[in-house]
């Protein structure tokens, strides 16, 4: 008895979302706080921090984000530790995370012109306050379509850990696909249930971009 | 814990690997041709004067930048069959990865086209240029300059999403690394090291590209 796609498959499909969400959020929040220390890092100034964060970026842009997901995932488990598949992928995204948002950070902060820094500096403010008060908050302004960008990336990222095993909307495609034996329809409504979810951040970054834009041309 | 990190079944392995690389890399220059002509198709039809076509092309476009790759070959290996194309793995991926990529060249292309202003073009015919030079000098060149880092970009980027390919074993580096881990229970290790063999493809590309930036779109110094 084969079921059909009805509402319980539907329902399977929202938990599965659910995760999704949740994976986003937990490797977002988790990239953010790691990222913003990477950039920081790699302006800072010292030649050799610099580099190792080039360096650290370089690896994780060069490298295909699901074989990043397998050596964490892997190498996560050759600790010994008895980690939850759910805390494994999460780890995962948030490296990843740390790295693009580092890169994106950096090139907003240095985007920020020089002589901020230098007035700042001429009115004695050290280097954390230089940060908080001066540079950051204008460096968040033009980093925020990259970061949307980033965040759109990331949810369209977070089926691969599917392929790991871990029940997220796409592993639960893949399940109620293989019950129903309606692929078409049921991968349909996948595709339908992470584009309402990224379209709208899209629209929103591409329109704070062409916002940005259309201020730095007066 | 007694594991001890055994890389020989790596070193054993090589020449398969090496053949995986090349199996990414024609996959992802298949792939990166099919995106290219998909590319300049959709420019054209982007600003056609068919209202419905440019609904499609754009309702294409932000389809495929806004749902994973991972269920958009997902559908295709299924969808494909239904309206009569049996392909193998390999073809279907080389299908994905041309739509994938046609979605984004269609807006790295269009932004190039739109980067050579109409004043360039007159200034050139006003030298005295004759079309043909206008085409190539003040059209072709200065767009192909303006597109070539996105454009460059993308190709790498398509060469590392080819791994998702894997999924529906498509011929490629990580399906040859996941024929090898269970044959040899050896995941970190293998997974590790195809990490960096992934990491050498993209390092040569991006060298590759610079190369070729430096020897043709340089601007003339002299």
């Amino acid at each position: 008895m084969v079921p059909h796609f009805g509402l319980p498959e539907f329902g399977f499909l929202l938990r599965g979302l659910q995760w999704t969400v949740l994976l986003t959020l937990v490797a977002f929040a988790g990239g953010c706080t790691a990222g913003l220390a990477i950039a920081l890092l790699r302006t800072c100034g010292h030649k050799r921090v610099e580099w190792i964060t080039r360096i650290y970026i370089g690896i994780f842009q060069g490298t295909p984000l699901l074989l990043q997901l397998f050596v964490v995932y892997y190498g996560l488990a050759l600790t010994g530790l008895k980690l939850d598949a759910f805390v494994a992928v999460a780890i995962g995204f948030t490296v990843n995370a740390s790295a693009f948002l580092g890169e994106i950070w950096r090139g907003a902060i240095q985007a920020v012109p020089r002589g901020q820094t230098e007035a700042a500096m001429a009115l004695g403010l050290h280097y954390s306050s230089r940060m908080r008060d001066i540079v950051m908050p204008q460096a968040i302004r033009i980093s925020l379509p990259a970061t949307i960008g980033y965040l759109v990336q990331l949810i369209k990222g977070t089926s691969l850990a599917a392929i790991v095993g871990f029940i997220e909307l796409a592993r639960a495609g893949q399940i109620v696909s293989n019950q129903t034996f309606q692929p078409l329809l049921v991968f349909g409504v996948v595709g339908a249930m992470y584009f309402v979810l990224c379209w709208p951040l899209s629209w929103w970054g591409s329109r704070m971009e062409a916002r940005l834009a259309l201020a730095n041309q007066r | 814990m007694g594991y001890k990190l055994d890389f020989s079944v790596v070193w054993h392995a090589m020449p398969a690997l090496l053949w995986g690389c090349v199996g990414t890399l024609s996959l992802a220059l298949a792939g990166m041709t099919l995106a290219m002509v998909i590319g300049v198709a959709g420019v054209a039809a982007r600003d056609s004067k068919a209202g419905w076509l440019r609904a499609i092309v754009i309702g294409f476009v932000e389809i495929v930048r806004n749902t994973p790759f991972l269920v958009q070959i997902f559908f295709l290996f299924f969808a494909l069959p239904l309206i009569g194309l049996k392909l193998n793995p390999t073809a279907t991926a080389i299908i994905a990865l041309g739509l994938n990529g046609g979605a984004y060249a269609i807006e790295i292309i269009r932004g190039g086209v739109q980067s050579v202003h109409k004043g360039q073009v007159e200034a050139g015919y006003a030298l005295g240029l004759h079309k043909g030079q206008v085409f190539r000098f003040i059209v072709l060149k200065p767009a192909l300059r303006a597109i070539y880092p996105s454009l460059t970009g993308q190709f790498i980027m398509l060469t590392l999403t080819s791994s998702i390919c894997s999924a529906v074993s498509a011929y490629e580096l990580t399906s040859v690394a996941q024929r090898i881990e269970s044959d040899t229970f050896r995941s970190f290790e293998v997974y590790f090291s195809v990490t960096f063999l992934y990491l050498a493809i993209s390092w040569l590309l991006m060298l590759g590209f610079a190369v070729i930036s430096h020897r043709f779109f340089s601007y003339p110094t002299r």
